[in-house]
């Protein structure tokens, strides 16, 4: 989409520019304000005076799936809003990243039945799961803080493939 | 994974007005994912410019299947599904059920225990009603009403924390009686919530209760008349805020609430800004019922020793023979319950929250079904935001306290 797939492998200039471009995207990322259940509390929790996930660079949460770079899937996911989700994650622009949060998204968690999708991965890509149930704000700042150290680690050259 | 269905106008024929069939007025769709829908609630909304003709709310779109899952469990194992039904209320949520399920078994509990659910649950209802706070200040763009709230909701949770282990889906009650009894800092904890909290609730009040800017927000919108209120089955604050004394603390009394002295807040006008007045004095009359049940807290044991239904505690298994087939029987196969069906109601922050089981004389329910008091309460929506601007559909949602876990369940 952007200049990553026009530049290729330009030896030490694309190391370089690579470095600064993933170091600003993990320093200004916009989650989506999307909460699906628990979780979202927590998520909410995590955004309030005590635990202040703006810290990390993350005080602006989008409510529209096309400003925002990382998607937080807070809670169960049912068969009725997987398709919903599906959509949501489309129309996020590139790149993108997901996280999901808690056990419901993760594995569906103590829900084993008609209503759930066993895990959120059954309909978008995750890059990173939290565990817990509901997990604590401490939790998901860690598991940004993962998903930070794996825009890091992210080459041009893999993504002018994609 | 199915297809987000394309539908035509067809399928709303019978739901909106003749005038939206000619495209005089508008279909809006708001939700499922949108910032003051308080969850994942859809609102399909026709509109004549800014005026709001009809609303007609879709939900399904967090349906876990939790009354289903919890027959297919034990009694005892069932109980951790009620915490993640309406996640702003799990200890009370837990209360409903350990009622219900004492109820159908006949089980007593000790007076510490119940002053123990009342104390946990009155401090529920508080984080509750703080989280309606933040987030409905937030949809007015009161932002700092948030964060102030949350401040306050984290020192409940870390009470919670300190007496189950964990900060929102608790499981603490047990039928006959608590987990197991509260740490030592569980009473300094409370009282210096007690202490703190009612300065804070003027401090929300200086920013709110006569803001003009909130106040015309709130005032004379998404008036609730009484016999409206009434026919759709609304409870809670809700329904007080339109006028009836209702609340099953005062008028069925359960856990040894007749003990406490509290009075009911009961406004009359009905709007939106009434609702908001109702739930502010909840809190402090809630704070007073926990720290006269902290002040008269009986010593004694915190669960009933009917080893029938209650599993003993754990020095016993090592001496006792009796204690060791008791915690064998009750952890595999579970206590029977025997052929009744029960109705057990509670008043949970959002109103009457009950609990219907149907047993089978085994140790899983036959039919469990749950009186949610959100789903009741949305259904009244619909009727008191016709007429008003778009603009006020956020306060007046939000003025009805609805949790989505709660109405799809």
């Amino acid at each position: 989409m952007g200049v990553e797939q026009k530049l290729g492998n330009m030896g030490v200039v694309t190391t370089t520019l690579e470095t600064v471009v993933n170091w600003t995207r993990t320093n200004s990322m916009w989650p989506m304000l999307f909460g699906l259940a628990c979780c979202a509390i927590e998520m909410m929790s995590a955004q309030a005076s005590n635990y202040d996930m703006s810290r990390f660079g993350m005080e602006l949460m989008r409510a529209s799936p096309r400003q925002s770079d990382l998607m937080i899937v807070a809670g169960r996911v049912s068969k009725k809003m997987g398709p919903v989700l599906r959509r949501l994650y489309d129309q996020m622009p590139e790149p993108k990243w997901v996280i999901s949060m808690g056990d419901c998204a993760s594995c569906g968690g103590v829900f084993n039945n008609y209503a759930i999708y066993q895990g959120v991965d059954e309909v978008v890509p995750v890059d990173v799961y939290v565990a817990g149930c509901p997990p604590r704000p401490e939790a998901l700042i860690h598991g940004v803080l993962t998903v930070y150290e794996k825009v890091k680690g992210e080459k041009f050259r893999d993504l002018a493939k994609g | 994974m199915a297809q987000i269905e394309e539908v035509s106008l067809d399928k709303f024929k019978h739901l909106v007005s003749e005038r939206a069939l000619t495209g005089e007025t508008m279909l809006l769709n708001m939700g499922p994912q949108h910032p003051s829908t308080h969850g994942v609630l859809r609102l399909l909304l026709e509109l004549d410019g800014e005026v709001i003709v009809n609303c007609i709310p879709d939900i399904g779109f967090l349906h876990t299947g939790v009354e289903k899952n919890m027959e297919a469990k034990t009694y005892q194992k069932a109980e951790v599904m009620t915490d993640r039904l309406d996640y702003m209320n799990t200890m009370g949520n837990n209360l409903a059920y350990v009622m219900a399920v004492e109820k159908l078994v006949d089980l007593d509990v000790p007076a510490r225990a119940q002053a123990l659910r009342v104390i946990l649950t009155e401090l529920q209802r508080i984080a509750s009603h703080l989280v309606w706070l933040g987030t409905s200040g937030l949809d007015l763009a009161a932002m700092s009403m948030f964060l102030y709230c949350f401040r306050e909701r984290e020192q409940i949770l870390d009470i919670l924390e300190l007496v189950s282990g964990q900060r929102m889906m608790t499981t603490y009650f047990r039928p006959g009686g608590v987990w197991r009894d509260v740490p030592v800092e569980f009473e300094k904890a409370v009282r210096d919530f007690i202490k703190i909290f009612p300065k804070r609730i003027d401090e929300y009040e200086t920013l709110l209760t006569k803001n003009p800017l909130f106040i015309d927000r709130m005032v004379d919108i998404g008036y609730l008349s009484k016999e409206t209120a009434l026919s759709y089955g609304v409870t809670g604050p809700t329904l007080r805020a339109s006028g009836v004394d209702w609340d099953l603390r005062k008028a069925r009394p359960y856990c040894g609430y007749e003990q406490y002295d509290f009075h009911v807040p009961v406004l009359a006008e009905g709007d939106t800004y009434a609702r908001y007045l109702v739930r502010i004095e909840e809190l402090r009359e809630s704070l007073k019922i926990v720290e006269q049940a902290l002040n008269k807290l009986p010593l004694g044991p915190v669960r009933s020793d009917n080893r029938k239904f209650v599993p003993p505690p754990r020095s016993e298994i090592g001496v006792s023979m009796e204690a060791l087939i008791h915690h064998f029987k009750l952890w595999t196969e579970g206590f029977p319950a025997p052929k009744a069906s029960i109705y057990s109601a509670v008043e949970s922050p959002r109103g009457e929250l009950g609990l219907f089981i149907e047993g089978d004389g085994g140790p899983k329910p036959l039919r469990m079904h749950l009186r949610t008091p959100s789903f009741d309460n949305l259904g009244v929506l619909p009727e008191i935001v016709k007429g008003h601007l778009v603009a006020d559909l956020d306060a007046i949602l939000a003025s009805i306290d609805i949790v989505l876990g709660d109405i799809d369940r």
